[in-house]
């Protein structure tokens, strides 16, 4: 799940390096709330769920393992 | 707050455009943002083309317009018409009145109770509730219902936060008593703590306009507009409308005893594709039902949205038959508010341009 999410994340920012551990999306200005609508789109699409809208809040797009646990929250296997 | 009404009805809603259709792409260059990622955008939040009024076309004359249509075609007699509310955020004048003003252009009798009320996103809602209200007085038989809005001229052509999604736009709705008719539910609720959710600085008593108020202001995400200008903290809003929107439908459910299946269409108001998808899927409806069509088309003309979403999407077929509908709107404020109610064999329901 952690490859395809930074997949995803890749081809929304191409000039970041999501893969680089330790670092806050957000707060490193690597996704704004813009992003975070595309992001939630490519997320539900790709993993077949509809992601909960009370749920699209910025501390949970801020690492991988905020996206996998969104997603895992909100049905994604 | 709960609200039941019986023996009333919509007869006609006729929605009035400007002609003036602007499309995002030849707009993507006044944004400080790549054009490829207002691209990404446009598809996301369903951003095709917009309507704007022309210079110096005020709200009031959007309704002035679509009152003459309905009388000059025999579709509304203004001798019959007891009360007129008007319900927008960019009136004519502080003082005197829209409602007022519009009464005064048609000399419309003077048994007549005019209202102005300030209200944007959730206008259509609190506007039918206040015309229910109205029509529970042995004296009012027939309420005109204005939804007028055109927030254009104070609206920064280079914020991406507001101007690809605003539009212009009035809608004229007929609500009048009826015999046997079913009964309508609805519930308002408000937040004032949020009011600033969605402001316009300048301009009032507080903080008048001047040339200061008017000096273009770059914002932490790139945006430029002055205190004279709409602000919309879109993150706040979006996170408002997820929150607060679904358990208001999910009481209304309840409160009407009709359950969710049975609801032909969902007429909500429309901020962007993005927020109404995400509203259906947490209701469980499906998307085909909750159409999100306008602010695609036409844009988002704050408490129009709802009407023009009735006109468009159902036009003549619901000149000829009846449906349930389950209208919402929700923003400024801030404001949230629905109605369940049936809708059906109207005089007319139509869209017209101005």
């Amino acid at each position: 799940m952690k490859k395809q999410i930074v997949k995803i994340l890749t081809e929304l920012r191409p000039e970041f390096d999501f893969s680089q551990e330790g670092l806050d999306f957000i707060e490193e200005g690597m996704l704004d709330s813009f992003d975070m609508v595309n992001l939630v789109n490519d997320l539900d699409s790709t993993f077949g769920i509809s992601i909960d809208g009370v749920d699209i809040l910025p501390e949970n797009f801020a690492t991988v393992e905020a996206i996998e646990q969104l997603l895992k929250k909100n049905g994604a296997k | 707050m709960d609200f039941v009404f019986k023996n009333k009805r919509i007869s006609g809603i006729l929605t009035i455009l400007p002609k003036k259709a602007i499309k995002f792409e030849d707009e993507i260059e006044n944004y400080s943002f790549s054009p490829a990622k207002s691209m990404k955008l446009k598809l996301a939040m369903g951003y095709k083309e917009h309507r704007i009024a022309e210079l110096g076309q005020t709200s009031v004359d959007f309704a002035i317009y679509g009152l003459k249509y309905l009388f000059d075609n025999g579709l509304l007699n203004k001798d019959d018409i007891d009360a007129l509310l008007f319900v927008g955020q960019s009136p004519d004048y502080i003082m005197p009145p829209s409602s007022n003003i519009i009464q005064g252009h048609f000399g419309i009798k003077e048994d007549c109770f005019c209202l102005d009320i300030s209200q944007g996103c959730a206008g259509f809602e609190i506007g039918l509730i206040q015309a229910f209200m109205l029509l529970d007085q042995p004296a009012v038989k027939k309420v005109v219902l204005l939804n007028a809005e055109v927030l254009s001229p104070r609206t920064s052509r280079r914020d991406r936060n507001s101007w690809p999604l605003i539009g212009d736009a009035a809608a004229v709705t007929i609500v009048e008593e009826c015999e046997g008719g079913n009964t309508i539910y609805a519930n308002v609720k408000m937040d004032g703590t949020g009011a600033f959710a969605l402001n316009i600085p300048a301009g009032g008593f507080r903080m008048p306009s001047t040339p200061e108020t008017a000096v273009m202001e770059q914002d932490s995400a790139g945006n430029f507009r002055s205190k004279d200008n709409l602000v919309m903290q879109g993150d706040d809003v979006f996170n408002f409308v997820q929150r607060e929107v679904p358990p208001m439908i999910e009481h209304l459910y309840e409160q009407s005893g009709i359950d969710r299946n049975n609801v032909d269409w969902y007429m909500f108001h429309q901020p962007n594709k993005f927020m109404l998808n995400k509203l259906a899927d947490k209701l469980g409806v499906s998307r085909e039902k909750m159409p999100a069509n306008i602010v695609e088309n036409f844009g988002n003309a704050s408490g129009v949205t709802v009407p023009t979403c009735i006109s468009y999407n159902l036009g003549n077929k619901l000149c000829n038959s009846e449906m349930q509908l389950c209208m919402a709107g929700f923003g400024v404020g801030l404001t949230w508010s629905s109605v369940m109610m049936k809708v059906g064999n109207l005089i007319f329901n139509e869209i017209i341009e101005f």
